[in-house]
């Protein structure tokens, strides 16, 4: 085996989570109008100020034009073509405990690996499930409301704390915000929201696993996440889909807000169908994901490890309001096949004393086209802002690219900006170095790549870190035999 | 049976032959070492033996144990027994020193049909090996050999050469960039790995090492091909004449 194979079955790997759910949907027609928008709501019994801020929204967006401006290429969508509104048939009149969901259901996420079985489940990890457009499962829900952790779908949210939703629901992205976003406003269908009180630190980490599996749906996720002051929660977001030829729209929506003193870690991982070898098929993943640093020193650190989609276009972003507060970014985004990601982060300091660390790494094999895209904007204001930022890429081959766009805007003259950026390619040397130690073609390959990306998975919670590398590493099999 | 025989070994790299028929063989317990001037060809024999790609072997044939060498691929050369101490060790960023070493021993005892090594068994070899070369405990749990000195990272192949205690050792240069309290440490570990079934193939350009690691053969390789044998003064020769005068012996008809 030449180190060229390795490279190639590397760049060729097989989706493992590519299979679909057989069950039953109601779904809405294709297609997108005020209709949709109303059936959307009505469907969830939504009150009549969440359909007027939806409304809104869909009347907003008629005015927008799809932005152009990622360095990614992709046939236009038709928004007529997609369904916005799929559900697993309910069984009587839905799920309210884990008995009551359709057991094939419980199955689809069994196989991925995702804990929704309180009885199975991981010591500490509590789960809200996305499948399709609804939450079918809130595991620890009791748990949680004993310490006043509100975690719960954001359809139930809307209905049972209105004032928490009304007061921050694109108070961090408005629904004018950008072309994905304004319609994720329109038509979102579900999501997790989640509300931790002063000063509590939610005593397990939270999270949400999101998979497509319907024909021609898009998915239009919201999650809104408000960390009250002092409080602490750490939130996990995973996501899979059914291999399919035709692309799938993801477009979510991400808010979240910490008050005074209030620090929120939010990791992703994300293996979105990335389709074929020949680029058919593959989850198109844009997705708009903000934090405000309200509160004075805050905290939000988003870590995302990103290893599928076909297209991948996100800038988990940081507004550093409240002086002192701290905002960070640590990516991995690996892409392969015929995959292109354009992602990286948005660091805005107001606030004074604000500090913000960006650590991005980009992997690239096979075919695949990789760009970091970064702002670090120092407002007037912001006395004494700081950051950090590294940039490094890795080749695998050498018909994959790497790009890196660093922008920075400073307005203030105390403000310390460092950047560091590098490339390196896995050498032919190492690879024979670990040959040469008896270490597989395979395992070397994923070897380096964990290197690399070590001071990344650092920073994920311990199960998730152990995850991310798995995910890394399976993308690595296969080639044996 | 002799542990490694080369026979009429050819390679080149691209269109330029490098290797242009060598014939060597090392028998169990013995130590060789091969001397030449740069540029002869020693680490790309080295190199072959290891299984490095970049070269491509024209003619001739390689028996290791038994084993048709030039078959076999490196990572499988590796776990039967040969270890390579590199000229150049590579650093590969991230990944611990340890954990490499273990993953190469693990591999290396599964080819035997052995169980992984245990945590505790580990940590008992890899503190024996690490003081017969005296290497610094914090070097083990850093990146391989990432931001090593010089030193550092020959010691480091040396002590992983310990670790990993082959059947066939060639060390490529381990004695440049060391200090004299180095060069003998180094060499105190390699001959505490000499003896019995384990063969060593020491390339170096200086007699000094030689002082320490006394071989049982030398040979002098220059452009390509072994053009003298000998015991180990042939070593105190070279040292004092250079290789010029081996090289005219070599041109000369009744040589
Ligand atoms: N990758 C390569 N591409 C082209 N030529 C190479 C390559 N590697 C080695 N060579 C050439 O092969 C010849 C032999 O090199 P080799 O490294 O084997 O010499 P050496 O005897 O080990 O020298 P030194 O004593 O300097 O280490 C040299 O002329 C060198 O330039
Ligand atoms: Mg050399």
């Amino acid at each position: 085996m030449s180190s060229s194979t390795t490279i190639n079955d590397f760049a060729n790997q097989q989706y493992k989570w590519g299979f679909t759910t057989d069950i039953e949907a109601e779904s809405l027609a294709p297609g997108l109008s005020e209709d949709t928008v109303r059936a959307i709501s009505a469907r969830k019994g939504e009150p009549e100020w969440m359909l007027e801020w939806r409304m809104k929204s869909l009347r907003h967006w008629l005015t927008m034009i799809e932005p152009r401006w990622p360095n990614v290429k992709y046939t236009p969508i038709d928004y007529q073509s997609i369904v916005y509104y799929s559900a697993p048939k309910k069984r009587g009149s839905g799920p309210k405990s884990l008995d009551e969901v359709d057991p094939k259901l419980l199955e689809t996420y069994e196989k991925l690996g995702v804990p929704i079985e309180e009885r199975k489940i991981l010591a500490g990890v509590a789960v809200d499930a996305v499948f399709d457009s609804v939450s079918v499962a809130t595991t620890f829900q009791q748990a949680l409301a004993d310490k006043g952790v509100i975690f719960c779908p954001i359809s139930e949210a809307i209905k049972n704390h209105p004032e928490l939703v009304k007061k921050y629901l694109g108070s961090v992205v408005p629904y004018t915000d950008n072309y994905f976003a304004t319609l994720n406003s329109a038509v979102f269908s579900d999501g997790s929201f989640c509300y931790v009180p002063k000063g509590v630190r939610c005593p397990m980490e939270l999270s949400t696993y999101f998979r497509i599996n319907a024909r021609n749906t898009g998915q239009f996720v919201r999650t809104l996440i408000i960390a009250d002051e002092g409080a602490y929660v750490s939130y996990l977001e995973g996501c899979t889909a059914p291999m399919r030829d035709e692309n799938q729209l993801h477009a979510a929506v991400v808010e979240l807000v910490a008050l005074d003193g209030a620090e929120i870690k939010y990791s992703t991982v994300q293996n979105w169908y990335p389709g074929d070898e020949e680029g058919r098929g593959g989850v198109y993943n844009f997705v708009t994901k903000r934090g405000a640093c309200r509160g004075r020193r805050s905290k939000i650190s988003w870590t995302q490890v990103e290893t599928g989609s076909a297209i991948t276009w996100k800038y988990p972003s940081c507004i550093l309001q409240g002086d002192e507060s701290v905002g960070e970014f640590y990516s991995v985004a690996l892409t392969k096949g015929r995959m292109q990601a354009d992602t990286g982060t948005k660091m805005v300091h107001i606030g004074k004393n604000t500090r913000s660390t960006i650590v991005s790494k980009g992997i690239s094999a096979g075919h695949g086209n990789n760009t970091y895209r970064g702002l670090v904007h120092v407002a007037k204001k912001a006395e004494g802002a700081r950051n950090y930022s590294q940039c490094d890429s890795m080749l695998i081959g050498d018909k994959c690219g790497a790009h890196t766009f660093p922008y920075v805007d400073v307005r203030n003259a105390s403000a310390q900006v460092e950047h560091e950026a590098t490339t390196s390619k896995i050498g032919e040397d190492q690879l024979f170095y670990l040959a040469q130690r008896g270490i597989s073609e395979e395992d070397a390959v994923s070897m380096i790549v964990n290197g690399f990306c070590k001071e990344v998975f650092k920073e994920l919670p311990m199960e998730f870190a152990i995850e991310a590398q798995k995910l890394l590493g399976v993308s690595l099999e296969g080639s044996v035999g | 049976m002799s542990l490694l025989e080369i026979k009429n070994l050819h390679a080149r790299i691209e269109d330029r032959e490098i290797l242009k028929g060598i014939d060597l063989v090392v028998n169990p317990g013995e130590v060789h070492a091969i001397m030449g001037p740069n540029g002869s060809g020693k680490s790309t024999l080295a190199g072959v033996l290891a299984g490095r790609e970049t070269y491509t072997v024209t003619e001739g044939e390689v028996v290791y144990d038994g084993q048709n060498l030039l078959e076999m691929e490196p990572e499988i050369r590796a776990r039967a027994g040969i270890f390579l101490a590199f000229q150049y060790p590579v650093e590969i960023p991230g990944v611990n020193n340890t954990y490499f070493l273990r993953s190469a021993l693990n591999a290396a005892r599964k080819h035997r049909g052995e169980d992984e090594i245990s945590s505790e068994e580990f940590l008992k070899l890899v503190r024996e090996k690490m003081q017969l070369v005296k290497m610094d405990e914090s070097l083990l749990k850093r990146s391989v050999n990432e931001g090593f000195s010089g030193g550092e990272k020959k010691r480091n192949e040396v002590f992983q050469m310990a670790v990993l205690e082959p059947k066939l050792a060639i060390l490529d240069e381990t004695d440049s960039g060391l200090d004299i309290d180095a060069l003998r440490i180094v060499a105190e570990g390699v001959n505490s790995l000499r003896g019995g079934d384990r063969g060593i193939v020491v390339v170096t350009h200086y007699q000094r090492l030689l002082n320490y690691i006394v071989p049982d053969f030398v040979h002098v390789l220059v452009n390509g091909r072994v053009i003298k044998s000998g015991g180990k003064e042939l070593a105190l020769e070279l040292e004092r004449e250079g290789y010029g005068w081996v090289e005219e012996e070599a041109l000369s008809p009744e040589s």
